[in-house]
């Protein structure tokens, strides 16, 4: 694990040899930040001790229940029960797996988990471990609404509240990773009523919220 | 530095990046959004199918229990004995000629104050463009005409050949219509969108009719009507639904019954023999093949064409030759019956493996029996009886029964038909297909493609077979074809390519599943023969919702109907819950529920996922699965006089306890008497899990007989049990928009703001 919080993805549990070891190659990792960090994924403790064993065989069931996670997730698209899902749906299984990658991030992702000769198909095994990891360390975390919020107000300097159709066209489109025009088309289905020409964000992000939850 | 308009440009500079930030942070939030809701789409689709697969599955298994049954049960007395008889016939019908068919609509007066369409025949265009307004326009066609068009229908169908050919020389465009299950809607929309059936416009419709959908006798009347008035043009193909055994089950049997009352039985018979006619599949310019379920590796389109295909009269119910007779008959084709009699049937306690289906064939004894020591001394003094073929099958059958049962037969074993012989193989061959030949209709009706190479069996719908596109590449070249269009599985867009665009799926039943799970489609192909897509989705609700909206409605639809699978399957749940509860502490995790929820229910879902919807009551990660079954049966039950476990066993077996009193009560009554209740439940809780007294029967049976006559009217008792299906019919009432449409305008087309949005798919 790196100072600035990140890991460079090859470290540890991309070896694919199988999910035990996946898992002690996680347990490694969980190691190596606990003693970086002085606590792991989910343990509360600051002290700088290294885990016990015990505490290792609870991540061991955690990282198995997550490994469990990401397999129901996988198979939902496996439509032809045989490991593998389209490339294009990696992409949903991440997401929906509570990871919030932008599109640069997510072309990294898929880098690693294709075949040297890419098929057009990733595999189980590959995926795997590279998932769990991801879980693991919490990378991709979703955006906080009040972040969210101070993004929308960048696009608004004035602090109107809300934003214009064109505006918010123009930002999604024409921004940082634009949209295509089907996803512009269905957000300002959600975002805006058909007479309507502007964006509330503020209520926008709160309806948003709620319908995930 | 220092100069304004630097400082400019470096602030400007400064809040393009900050825009950029907040774009792509916008962006990344929105698209995660927008993942979750299609992971969510994807585990709806995922409930429905794996649900209305096992119920398939359950329909195969309930045939395979009666013939088990038939094999195996000991009746202990005279009136279970004619119990048993009577679950498998049919009313004898009068003896079948002409002249007889002719007196079953002839005698039906049609009163003054009716008020729908009448019908003449010949039938005209205008005939059939004026049915279909008609019941756009909500009316009923009445059982007079409707047995007219059905007498005429067959008339039609008997000199179609199995494989209907079409050419785009004649008709400059060819349209192919998949499943259209009872949805009357859908048809008119494609009828509007695309026009009507015309000697330029040519249509096929490739099978499942009926079922399911609420108007499936409309939707037969105008495509009988159009087949009448277009015959070249209008070609129809059979598919697995057109088979009285899966009407009982699946909503055309009691749709015909409630709309025709004291003349449905009539129609259901007619109609019995009108589906065995149906053509099994159409050619287009020798290139395209048209069917409804798909091809297995054994398909042969040679043999397909010669057989006589009115032998069949359900896929479902295999009653085949002897053994030696279809050996000769086969001249060393591959026997099938290797696996037949070494599998145990699934509803014995010790058995778990895959059911019994019509592809393996379970040990009936109908092989001993056989043509000649069973069949009525009638068929023997009129020869003309032979080529009706499909109430002699009931007949056989029986005949079967009741020597089984232990009545003596008409005629003794092995005695000498009366006939010469060449009359008696003709009598032979008429009777019954061999089981190669039933086996090709099968598979070609109830497959599956897959993408992996190679060919087995389709266990999950427990009929036919996996198709993978090696089968599909030989068989398109042995026969010289370019595309296999089929249909049988319903799609999100209501289309799907596969096997490297060489087949297609086509089904046109929009909002299958629920409002807004689906688009339905058609596909058009002109002469040179490229597939051009059409989808719609003929409900104008879900057009205005958003994806979130449409999402969320068809997923609380699955959420509901698999609630009610759990439920069903309560006591099971609570024993594995139990086994994963070491210290007994009432608690679980929900993990362990995952497992447990799977290992009981065998849906393959995406359970972790889905837990969330089905679990609310958890603290922290543990669940407290008692108090969460309680829940789950206060949602289901409304109904405090009725032992629990029993209903939860009643409601488990539901659609099963529907077929089997429809089958029961086999003058469509609606009633059946007390003791036939009692004996049902006999054999039922004698093949099955459930430990229920003679008393506790009675009990039960008293507790449903409300007015205390010695009758239990069927659907009052299915009423008890179908409490949740009522409730989400309701739901969803609401959501159609056809019910205002009635508006009376009286004209063709129906004006476009009934209708709904239609995306063109080039190919």
């Amino acid at each position: 694990m790196n100072l600035d919080n990140t890991t460079s993805p090859n470290q540890g549990g991309c070896t694919a040899k199988g999910m035990l070891q996946g898992q002690f190659v996680i347990c490694e990792c969980l190691f190596q930040s606990w003693r970086q960090h002085g606590r792991t994924a989910g343990h509360p403790s600051k002290s700088a001790l290294p885990p016990s064993i015990s505490q290792l065989l609870i991540f061991e069931l955690v990282v198995a229940d997550l490994q469990r996670k990401i397999r129901e997730a996988f198979e939902v698209f496996d439509h032809e029960l045989n490991n593998t899902v389209d490339v294009r749906e990696i992409g949903t299984i991440i997401r929906s797996l509570g990871c919030c990658p932008n599109e640069g991030e997510l072309h990294d992702l898929i880098a690693e988990v294709e075949e040297e000769e890419p098929t057009g198909y990733i595999r189980f095994e590959k995926f795997l471990p590279v998932m769990t990891n991801i879980l693991v360390e919490k990378r991709y975390r979703p955006i906080p609404e009040e972040i969210l919020l101070q993004a929308f107000e960048v696009l608004d300097p004035t602090k109107r509240g809300f934003l214009s159709k064109e505006e918010l066209i123009k930002y999604m489109t024409e921004e940082g990773e634009p949209f295509s025009q089907e996803e512009m088309e269905e957000m300002l289905s959600a975002a805006i009523g058909p007479e309507s020409n502007f964006i509330h964000y503020r209520d926008y992000i709160t309806m948003m919220v709620i319908d995930e939850n | 530095m220092g100069s304004g308009a630097s400082t400019h440009h470096h602030f400007a500079f400064q809040n393009a990046e900050k825009a950029f930030k907040a774009a792509v942070l916008i962006q990344r939030w929105y698209r995660r959004y927008m993942a979750r809701l299609e992971m969510r789409r994807q585990c709806t689709w995922s409930i429905f199918q794996s649900m209305e697969y096992a119920g398939q599955q359950d329909q195969v298994k309930l045939h395979d229990f009666f013939s088990y049954l038939v094999d195996h049960f000991t009746p202990s007395s005279h009136s279970e004995r004619d119990f048993l008889n009577r679950m498998f016939t049919e009313e004898r019908v009068p003896r079948d000629s002409e002249v007889e068919k002719c007196s079953d609509y002839e005698s039906i007066e049609v009163p003054d104050n009716y008020t729908g369409p009448h019908l003449s025949f010949p039938l005209l265009p205008d005939h059939a463009t004026a049915l279909v307004e008609a019941f756009r326009l909500k009316q009923q066609l009445h059982a007079r005409y409707v047995l007219n068009l059905l007498h005429e229908t067959r008339k039609h169908l008997v000199q179609l050949p199995n494989i209907s050919r079409v050419s785009t020389c004649y008709s400059e465009e060819i349209t192919v219509c998949g499943d259209l299950h009872g949805q009357l809607d859908d048809l008119i929309f494609i009828f509007y969108k695309n026009g009507l059936p015309s000697p330029e416009r040519a249509y096929v419709f490739n099978g499942d009719f009926v079922d399911r959908g609420k108007d499936s006798v409309e939707i037969l009347m105008v495509l009988f009507a159009f087949m009448l008035v277009y015959p070249k043009e209008f070609h129809l193909n059979r598919g697995n639904h057109e088979d009285h055994m899966v009407n009982l089950r699946y909503g055309f049997t009691t749709e015909v019954m409630q709309k025709y009352k004291t003349h449905g039985k009539k129609i259901l018979q007619r109609l019995q023999d009108v589906f065995c006619w149906l053509p099994l599949a159409t050619l287009v310019d020798e290139k395209v093949l048209i069917l409804h379920g798909g091809v297995s590796d054994m398909t042969d389109l040679e043999l397909l064409s010669k057989l006589d295909r009115h032998k069949i009269v359900s896929t479902l119910r295999c009653k085949t030759r002897k053994e030696k007779e279809k050996q000769a008959e086969e001249k060393g084709k591959a026997k099938q019956t290797s696996s037949a009699g070494s599998l145990s049937p699934w509803f014995l306690p010790q058995s778990r493996s895959l059911p019994s289906s019509p592809l393996h064939l379970s040990s009936h004894k109908t092989h001993k029996t056989g043509r000649s020591s069973s069949v009525p001394s009638s068929i023997l003094l009129d020869p003309r009886g032979l080529s009706r073929q499909a109430r002699r099958s009931v007949d056989l059958e029986l005949e079967r029964c009741r020597q089984q049962a232990g009545f003596p037969v008409i005629k003794e074993k092995e005695e000498p038909w009366v006939f010469n012989p060449e009359a008696d193989s003709a009598a032979g061959d008429l009777l019954e297909p061999s089981q190669e030949e039933w086996r090709q209709v099968v598979d070609i009706l109830w497959s599956d493609p897959m993408a992996q190479e190679g060919c087995k069996a389709n266990t999950v719908r427990g009929g036919g077979c996996y198709f993978g596109p090696n089968v599909t590449k030989r068989l398109l070249q042995k026969y010289d074809l370019q595309l296999l269009i089929r249909s049988h599985e319903c799609k999100p867009e209501g289309y799907e390519f596969c096997h490297s665009r060489k087949v297609l799926t086509i089904f046109s039943a929009s909002n299958y599943y629920a409002v807004g799970s689906n688009r339905g489609a058609y596909v058009k192909l002109g002469p040179a023969l490229t597939p051009h897509i059409v989808q719609y989705q003929a409900n104008k609700a879900t057009h205005m919702l958003t994806m979130r909206q449409r999402i969320s409605r068809v997923e609380e639809s699955a959420l509901r109907a698999l609630r009610g699978k759990l439920f069903a399957h309560s006591s099971d749940l609570l024993e594995e819950f139990k086994k994963r509860d070491n210290g007994n502490t009432g608690l679980i995790t929900l993990s362990d529920w995952a497992a447990a929820v799977e290992s009981v229910l065998h849906l393959g879902l995406p359970w972790r996922m889905l837990r969330p919807q089905l679990v609310n009551s958890s603290t922290g990660n543990m669940l407290e699965y008692k108090s969460w079954l309680e829940d789950l049966a206060k949602e289901q039950l409304s109904h405090e006089n009725i032992q629990s476990s029993l209903l939860e066993t009643l409601y488990r077996n539901r659609s099963n306890l529907e077929t089997i009193f429809r089958i029961i009560d086999s003058d469509h009554s609606g009633f059946i008497s007390l003791d036939e209740f009692r004996q049902t439940w006999k054999l039922f809780s004698s093949h099955m899990k459930m430990d229920i007294t003679d008393d506790g029967i009675c009990d039960l049976a008293r507790s449903i007989d409300f007015n205390k006559d010695g009758h239990i009217d069927i659907n009052e008792f299915l009423e008890a049990v179908r409490l949740v299906e009522q409730s989400c019919s309701e739901g969803n009432a609401s959501d159609c928009p056809q019910a205002s449409n009635a508006k009376g305008s009286g004209s063709w087309p129906p004006t476009e703001d009934s209708l709904v949005s239609v995306t063109q798919v080039a190919s």
